[in-house]
């Protein structure tokens, strides 16, 4: 064959080797057909474990619970029972190294969550008591009058 | 040829053609495992349960490091208002991260509109999350590998691999993904894989007081999620898209999808 063929020729094949030479040190080793096919596992392995590895900020009552049984069996015997501890005080981190102490949100916007009245008949909304927020007792903090661990209005 | 031979020679062909070629496939015993594993993660919501509060959405927010006030989230509630002359409204104001708690709704550039409780014929909340498809279209549209399912059912987002090309976010016919504004990559609920596969629930279902979302294993028969997904009347979103959602809803209207 003449050089006007072999020259491009050698160019291409210079191309492919190059590209194949980044392919092999750019691409890990666990990149490629996964269990679940071309079309779905089609990805890098380490990947999963690298998400499994995250860290967690909720921590959940039980862990609350390890210190401040005396605050969880307060709360647990209220009206309140079913709201996890860190839907208030925030998430626990890694308390009590970091934070060592926990901001709890006592602002009206926390409370009327749930306790703004709203007419949603074929919702749990409706059996919530509740309030206006515009008209009761405006510029006060829920927690001047009621005790979120206690919230029974026959105890205030 | 005799008439003897012709008989026989055309039965073995008849019995022959009779048997499908799929019947002599062989199979591989580490194909049929995988295609049915032990663990596949299913999200159970029960809408009657759900009262609007936002906590999930907040503690998602927190536990998965989605910046806290732009407009991005991996989980949403949206409420749903029926009208008693049929209009169907709904809103979710920053994907109701701060909860509902105004009768006023949002409706966009529309501004807000006041509901009248008289007007209303049916009202309640529908939280949204990724539904971890079993044939998930954005996995599909992935140009790098980028984004896969794990062999337990749940779909992730390699944030090492992902070129931010927005392929997949416009593929989800549910509007799940985004692309996140400090990563710099697409995002979307991971079903809180680095909770999960350590024993645990999810931050939103931990976060719910009232029990309107929980998360299981399908292929646990004792399991109260596969429980219910078998022999409660569930729904799924947008069934006709053919994606084969793992989110299953209990109380669904056809107006929510």
């Amino acid at each position: 064959m003449k050089g006007h063929v072999w020259r491009p020729l050698y160019v291409v094949i210079g191309i492919v080797v190059l590209l194949l030479l980044f392919r092999f040190f750019y691409v890990p080793d666990d990149f490629g057909i996964q269990k679940q096919g071309y079309t779905f596992g089609f990805h890098r392995l380490s990947n999963e474990q690298e998400w499994k590895d995250f860290p967690a900020k909720y921590k959940g009552t039980e862990y609350c619970n390890e210190c401040h049984d005396d605050k969880v069996a307060s709360i647990s015997a209220s009206q309140h029972e079913m709201i996890p501890c860190e839907d208030c005080h925030g998430p626990a981190r890694n308390h009590p190294e970091d934070p060592e102490k926990l901001v709890v949100n006592r602002s009206r916007e926390l409370c009327i969550r749930c306790h703004s009245k709203l007419y949603m008949p074929s919702s749990g909304r409706s059996d919530i008591p509740g309030i206006d927020p515009g008209t009761h007792n405006t510029g006060m903090e829920c927690a001047e009058c009621h005790n979120p661990h206690n919230p029974s209005l026959e105890d205030m | 040829m005799k008439r003897r031979d012709f008989l026989k020679s055309t039965a073995v062909f008849v019995a022959g053609a009779s048997v499908s070629l799929s019947a002599l496939e062989l199979v591989d015993p580490k194909e049929v495992l995988a295609s049915r594993p032990e663990l596949r993660w299913g999200f159970l919501v029960d809408t009657h349960k759900c009262v609007g509060c936002g906590m999930c959405v907040k503690a998602c927010k927190l536990e998965n490091d989605i910046p806290y006030d732009a407009n991005v989230t991996r989980t949403w509630v949206e409420r749903y208002a029926m009208m008693k002359n049929g209009e169907v409204i709904k809103d979710s104001p920053k994907g109701a991260r701060d909860g509902f708690t105004s009768k006023l709704v949002d409706q966009g550039e529309a501004g807000t509109r006041l509901l009248r409780d008289k007007d209303i014929a049916q009202a309640f909340f529908v939280p949204k999350l990724c539904n971890h498809c079993t044939l998930p279209a954005c996995v599909q549209v992935c140009p790098v590998g980028a984004t896969y399912k794990t062999a337990d059912g749940v779909v992730l987002v390699d944030r090492k691999w992902c070129i931010g090309c927005g392929y997949c976010i416009m593929g989800c016919p549910y509007g799940v993904r985004f692309f996140h504004p400090v990563v710099h990559t697409a995002d979307k609920c991971t079903f809180c894989y680095h909770r999960i596969s350590k024993g645990g629930n999810t931050a939103c279902a931990q976060a719910c007081p009232f029990g309107a979302r929980t998360i299981g294993n399908l292929r646990d028969p004792n399991d109260p999620v596969a429980k219910a997904v078998l022999n409660e009347r569930v729904g799924i979103l947008r069934a006709e898209y053919g994606t084969k959602p793992n989110v299953y809803y209990i109380g669904l209207n056809k107006e929510v999808h």
